[in-house]
């Protein structure tokens, strides 16, 4: 019998990760939210969540010590992590929220939804939206093309590298939805508060 | 592309879960948990919670009780009652809810939703807007579940929302609410065309049909009801219920 997987969601400060938590045990699997180099160093999986502004997510990130194990675990060891929403946008090479640098894991930068028809289309993005599969996944197991996920969101991934495209979906513009970069993944959308696809992308994870 | 949330509307009065009309005669319908797991069984797209009492007795929604529904379901869902503090909104927020409802307190003291935006983001925070005729039939925000006026026009008060920061509001019909005769189309509109944040069109909605034109005719992106969710039939006998198939 194969150890079950220590996933660790990265906790830098900004709220709202007990609902990924939830969801997690909620599919039967076991993660725990931590601050510690040491459990980073010691996870097999990550997942950067969080919700608020970018620059003061980096801001948070920065300051909690953690960049040097995060960037270790990821782009050296190869660990699997899946950023949520803010999370995944830190990803990117910088962000039109507050104009800093992110992460730079993904080619990719963080701009504004510009809206035409200001009338239909309303800024957050807050709804449910279908989202088409672009590539073969294991992250997409079981889960049908054009399944409706959970937005809330301003900003989106403008990405350099289409070939790095998971899902997509649309508000007034196509924008990705989802992406995927060898061990990198990232979510737009909400899967801790998609109903059962959600919890069923978070099971793909936790069991990579 | 684009649908609107078709969300329902629990109202907290006490530990019970309350319906009104016209924000009085409050009737008592069940255990709000209980309706919590039946509308996470039908999956709902979103859920509202209001505790209709905090802000009038000056405390905020229970914290246990927001914890519980979070533990309940898998799905987004926001709260409102008596938030009147940064830490309020972090404790509500720690509990797993993507977006707190501020409603007296953001006519109260505008400047709170600048504070609350810039320290959570715009998208944590959503103002509820209850607006109700005067005696010149023109429309006026009330405050403290409809005791109070508050001293806004409605669409003035939504771009001063907005421009301080809210990244979504709620306009409910305090003369239409548990009237179950149609959402209040006028106002939904204006604001609607007033604002380029989302608009959630609350009270009145007595069948699938006024949801349908909250957003064909007054470009809701939310539509919610209590009413609709709660009730079955003339005689309103209670029956959690949500709109099978999709209406959007």
């Amino acid at each position: 019998m194969s150890m079950p997987s220590k996933v660790v969601i990265v906790d830098y400060g900004t709220g709202n990760l007990s609902s990924v938590k939830r969801s997690i045990a909620r599919i039967g699997s076991e993660c725990h939210v931590s601050s510690e180099i040491a459990d980073i160093v010691a996870s097999d999986k990550l997942i950067l969540a969080g919700v608020g502004h970018f620059e003061s997510a980096m801001a948070g990130l920065r300051k909690s010590g953690l960049m040097d194990a995060l960037e270790q675990a990821v782009l050296v060891d190869k660990k699997p992590i899946l950023g949520i929403c803010l999370g995944m946008e830190l990803m990117a090479k910088t962000s039109e929220e507050g104009n800093v640098k992110g992460l730079g894991w993904l080619d990719a930068n963080v701009v504004r939804f510009r809206i035409a028809d200001k009338l239909r289309y309303k800024v957050p993005h807050i709804g449910w939206n279908r989202v088409k599969v672009k590539k073969n996944s294991r992250l997409m197991k079981k889960i049908p093309d054009s399944a409706e996920f959970y937005f809330l969101h301003s900003y989106y991934l403008n990405l350099a590298d289409h070939s790095d495209l998971l899902n997509e979906t649309n508000f007034e513009t196509a924008f990705p939805a989802a992406v995927e970069k060898n061990n990198i993944f990232g979510v737009q959308y909400h899967p801790e508060k998609s109903h059962q696809v959600g919890l069923q992308l978070l099971k793909n994870f936790v069991e990579m | 592309m684009h649908r609107p949330r078709i969300i329902p509307v629990l109202l907290l009065k006490g530990r019970g879960l309350v319906k009104s009309v016209r924000f009085k005669n409050h009737r008592y319908i069940g255990d709000p948990l209980n309706a919590a797991r039946l509308f996470n069984e039908f999956q709902a797209d979103e859920l509202i919670f209001l505790d209709i009492e905090a802000s009038h007795n000056n405390r905020l929604i229970s914290l246990e009780f927001v914890n519980a529904v979070a533990e309940e379901v898998t799905m987004p869902f926001s709260v409102g009652g008596g938030i009147q503090t940064i830490e309020n909104i972090r404790s509500v927020i720690g509990c797993g809810v993507e977006k707190v409802i501020i409603g007296s307190y953001a006519a109260q003291d505008p400047s709170f939703i600048r504070k609350a935006s810039d320290e959570f983001g715009s998208s944590t925070i959503s103002v509820c807007i209850d607006v109700k005729k005067d005696l010149f039939r023109r429309d006026r925000v009330r405050i403290f579940n409809g005791r109070k006026a508050a001293g806004f026009e409605p669409v003035e008060f939504a771009q001063l929302m907005e421009s301080n920061g809210a990244g979504e509001l709620i306009i409910q019909s305090v003369d239409r609410d548990g009237m179950m005769n149609g959402y209040d189309i006028g106002l939904i509109k204006a604001v609607t065309s007033s604002v380029g944040i989302p608009v959630v069109a609350l009270g009145g909605a007595g069948s699938e049909n006024d949801l349908i034109k909250a957003f064909e005719q007054g470009h809701a992106n939310g539509v919610a009801a209590g009413s609709l969710f709660v009730y079955h039939g003339e005689q309103r006998g209670v029956l959690i219920n949500y709109p099978s198939g999709k209406l959007f």
